[in-house]
């Protein structure tokens, strides 16, 4: 039978993948990919908290708005967040990020 | 008031009980197909990270996201599925591949492979899944099977909607100006001359 | 409700002026001078009336205190409306003529609203605290109008100087209302009084009382010390020195006195305290006018002395005195300022008497007011000021002959320095260029003046004063009435003897001239003062405030900045990777190191 620790182990893998894809691309629109990797990552987990703790015989949709707000925020996040990488991109002509690090020292 | 909604089945309706239908033959063989899956949505997640060709990414994303909905599917939350399906895999995914055509970005040409930040990041990574498993391997409340649902005919969307339009009211109508926001932040952004 | 028309009129020409009419001189000035006319007329109306119950309207409720205003209407304050809107109304029609070129003329007749607003407000009220509020508003207004001319360094300077030092005796005026209302629980003058008698104060706290209340009159009467302001004042415009420094602003502390005089008569201490402080004023005001150059200076600092003698009045239990002198006064008072003021036209702005004479030819008609004003003041018999100062002399001989002796020898020296003045100005030759060519002023400038004159002539006899105000006849001893004419007598004829046809001042007397080095002490000490509490506050605000506090966490701030800055590399993957770091940290003290 699968448990609860399956589908967070897979959760928890999935958001390993998002998170070192985020640290070792250079291109900032797969970064972007992988943030949304990771978004779903920790959905998958919510959605499994949810089913595995049944409240009255129905799964407990609290955790499941809480998947539904953050899918509505991540769409938000992508549309402002893909506008602002076209803007950098008519600036600097790159989407590489070692190319954008105009912000030190 | 229920029945009154089941009877008025809209085409999304139809669409769930369909469904319903399907996961109850899936229940079985789940274990199977669990792994089907999540194997599936983790090959195709490492593929986004491995693939040089930006659309070949952004494809395997859609992939894995698909297989993600499918293990929506399997835990009983079927709106969730559907809307990982419809918002994910449709609208934002093409959103990417509209965006990697707009600017035409090719493969990553031959950039220098920085070594220090390949070995720091998987090492951190690693690092993560080391305490995952450490973690889970103590949870055992964890451990238990997933219990099965006390009702016959679960409801999906139409609990989900109840939820929304009751207890998350507010939250409901701030996501809303915050989309509104969003809107107006994309099209400023999006003018050639900003002022 | 009449006496509501009185005191609005005023404040809503001002607000008109300011809000409206800014633009167009002239509308403003008519506006003012009607509502003064306004003021006027009804102030007649309101004097024929019977006295009514104020009308008091609750203005702040804090639990069981609660202040009211209310407008006093009693025959005190209806002679003293009269006073006042008469002459504001001379005076603002007078300025009409004085300030008919001048570019701030809209501002002036709005500051000149205000005073009387102010003015009006202190006549009227029916309370402490109301007449608190009035009071400074009579300061502020006074400020504005000496300043009128606030490109002038000497103009500013003195409109600051009347202010601060104005504000030094207000301060103490504000302790005395909160120790009145300490003591018996009451702001109403009424109230005050009669609760007073049963509040069982102690002597001391009726004579603080007393004192600071009086302090109140000591700023805005310009007695001795705070007596500086006034001669400097005269960098107004010439009306403005007329209708404030002269006849009403500087009156209103002998007003507020009589008004309080219940007070004063619960506490013999403070009485002393106050006829001494009226004889000093009195005396070293006339001592300091004989040696002045400057026509407006030299009465301003008559106008000391006279107060000083209102004052030495009110000290000796004589309100009655004090008022009708008061009365009086402002009358001839005014008319010698707006008589300077037609010289000084006359003269293209000259005020140095020196530079005059001869004027008699060249302005008869001010020189024919002049000279009524300048015998009304030196106590001419069968003036105006010679009734007046008689019954404050009558009051000083009776509360000891010291102050009798030391009002006489005032009253000498006020005839001595008037025809000094008088004299040096209008007789003998001319001896500058302007004073050749000395014109006479046109008649909306004349006329004032002769409406002055009479009262001036007349205000003293016993018929015409009598339905305004009931003078007190006491009884004149010989030596008292004989004295002051003598002192008449006697300051006109060394005037006459000393300074006919002289041209330049035979008699220098450093001290006198230099008003008694009061200012250069003040100087002295305020800057001594002054130097030495910045000294010490400049070295703590250098070393300790920006030193220490303000560099300090600067540097700090800096520094950090400095350090951290380093970890800010710029690369989003090593962002990332620290992140991650972190947080891989965190899991671990979190799932290994919880306890």
């Amino acid at each position: 039978m699968i448990t609860l620790n399956d589908y967070l182990l897979v959760s928890g893998l999935l958001f390993s993948i998002g998170f070192a894809g985020v640290m070792l691309r250079r291109n900032i629109i797969v970064i972007f990919m992988c943030l949304e990797l990771m978004l779903a990552a920790a959905n998958l987990s919510l959605v499994a908290f949810s089913r595995f703790n049944l409240v009255d015989g129905l799964p407990n949709y609290n955790g499941q708005m809480l998947v539904f707000f953050i899918i509505t925020v991540a769409a938000a996040e992508v549309a402002v967040g893909l506008a602002i990488i076209v803007a950098l991109y008519r600036r600097k002509q790159t989407t590489h990020v070692d190319d954008i690090n105009s912000m030190k020292f | 008031m229920r029945e009154l909604f089941s009877k008025k089945s809209s085409l999304l309706g139809l669409h769930v009980d369909l469904i319903l239908l399907t996961s109850r033959i899936f229940f079985h063989m789940s274990s199977v197909l669990f792994w089907i899956f999540a194997v599936t949505m983790l090959i195709f997640g490492s593929l986004v990270v491995v693939l040089k060709n930006p659309v070949s990414s952004a494809m395997s994303l859609v992939v894995s996201f698909i297989a993600l909905a499918a293990i929506f599917i399997m835990l009983d939350a079927f709106f969730i599925g559907i809307i990982q399906v419809l918002v994910y895999a449709g609208a934002v995914m093409v959103l990417f591949l509209f965006i990697i055509m707009l600017l035409n970005l090719r493969e990553e040409k031959g950039r220098k492979f920085n070594i220090p930040a390949f070995v720091g990041g998987l090492g951190v990574t690693a690092f993560f899944v080391f305490f995952l498993v450490k973690l889970l391997s103590g949870f055992e409340a964890g451990k238990a099977p997933m219990p099965a649902l006390g009702v016959e005919n679960m409801n999906d969307a139409e609990m989900i909607g109840r939820t929304l339009f009751t207890n998350f009211t507010l939250p409901f109508q701030i996501v809303g100006v915050l989309i509104l926001v969003a809107t107006v932040g994309v099209v400023i952004l999006s003018k050639r001359e900003l002022k | 409700m009449i006496a509501w028309i009185i005191l609005l009129a005023p404040l809503v020409s001002a607000a008109i002026i300011l809000l409206v009419t800014g633009k167009s001189r002239s509308i403003s000035a008519m506006i003012s001078v009607a509502a003064v006319a306004v003021a006027f007329v009804a102030s007649c109306i309101l004097f024929g009336q019977a006295e009514t119950e104020p009308m008091m309207i609750a203005w702040a409720t804090a639990g069981a205190f609660s202040i009211e205003i209310g407008l006093l209407v009693d025959p005190l304050s209806k002679v003293m409306l009269l006073v006042v809107t008469l002459i504001g109304l001379l005076v603002h029609l007078y300025s009409l003529g004085y300030m008919k070129e001048d570019d701030g003329k809209s501002r002036y007749f709005a500051s000149l609203s205000l005073f009387m607003f102010s003015m009006l407000g202190i006549v009227l009220a029916d309370n402490f605290l109301m007449m608190f509020i009035f009071w400074e508003l009579v300061g502020v207004s006074s400020y504005l109008l000496i300043g009128h001319w606030f490109s002038r360094e000497a103009a500013a300077q003195a409109s600051k100087k009347a202010f601060i030092v104005n504000r030094i005796g207000d301060f103490g005026f504000l302790l005395g209302i909160l120790l009145v209302w300490t003591l018996t629980g009451a702001l109403g003058f009424g109230a005050a009084a009669a609760a007073l008698g049963e509040s069982g104060a102690s002597a001391g706290m009726l004579t603080a009382a007393a004192l600071l209340i009086f302090c109140g009159a000591v700023g805005k009467s310009a007695q001795f010390p705070l007596h500086v302001w006034l001669p400097d004042a005269m960098e107004g415009p010439t009306p403005v020195s007329a209708l404030i420094h002269a006849a009403t602003m500087v009156a209103a502390g002998v007003y507020m006195l009589v008004r309080a005089s219940f007070l004063i008569e619960a506490s013999p201490d403070a009485q002393d305290v106050i006829a001494i402080i009226g004889a000093v004023t009195a005396l070293g005001a006339a001592l300091i006018a004989t040696q002045q150059n400057d026509i407006k200076r030299i009465l301003a600092y008559s106008t000391l002395s006279q107060l000083g003698l209102m004052v030495l009045a009110v000290g000796a239990l004589s309100a009655n005195a004090a008022m009708f002198h008061l009365i009086t006064h402002a009358f001839f008072k005014a008319l010698l300022f707006l008589g300077a003021g037609s010289v000084i036209v006359g003269m293209h702005h000259e005020q140095d008497i020196w530079k005059m004479g001869g004027l008699k030819n060249k302005m008869p008609l001010t020189f024919m007011t002049f000279l009524v004003g300048t015998l009304a003041l030196t106590g001419m018999p069968y003036l105006s000021g010679f009734f007046s100062k008689d019954l404050i002399l009558v009051a000083a001989f009776a509360k000891d002959p010291v102050y009798f002796w030391v009002a006489a020898t005032a009253s000498l020296l006020t005839a001595f320095y008037m025809f000094r003045l008088f004299v040096v100005a209008f007789m003998g030759k001319p001896r500058s260029q302007a004073a050749k060519t000395a014109h006479e002023s046109p008649k909306i400038m004349t006329l004032p003046l002769v409406l002055l004159a009479i009262p001036s002539l007349a205000l003293g006899w016993d018929f015409v004063i009598a339905p305004f105000y009931k003078v007190a006849h006491p009884e004149i001893p010989t030596l008292v009435i004989g004295s002051a004419i003598g002192a008449f007598s006697l300051g006109t004829a060394i005037a006459f003897l000393l300074y006919r046809g002289r041209d330049k001042d035979p008699v220098l007397i450093p001290a006198l001239a230099n008003k008694f080095y009061v200012d250069e002490i003040y100087d002295g000490v305020v800057k001594r003062l002054n130097d030495g509490l910045a000294t010490v506050l400049a070295f703590f605000d250098r070393w300790v405030l920006d030193g220490v506090v303000v560099k300090g966490s600067s540097a700090v701030t800096w520094g950090f900045g400095y350090v951290l800055r380093f970890l800010q590399v710029g690369n989003l993957q090593a962002y990332s990777f620290i992140f991650g770091l972190g947080v891989v940290g965190v899991l671990y003290f979190v799932i290994f190191r919880h306890p």
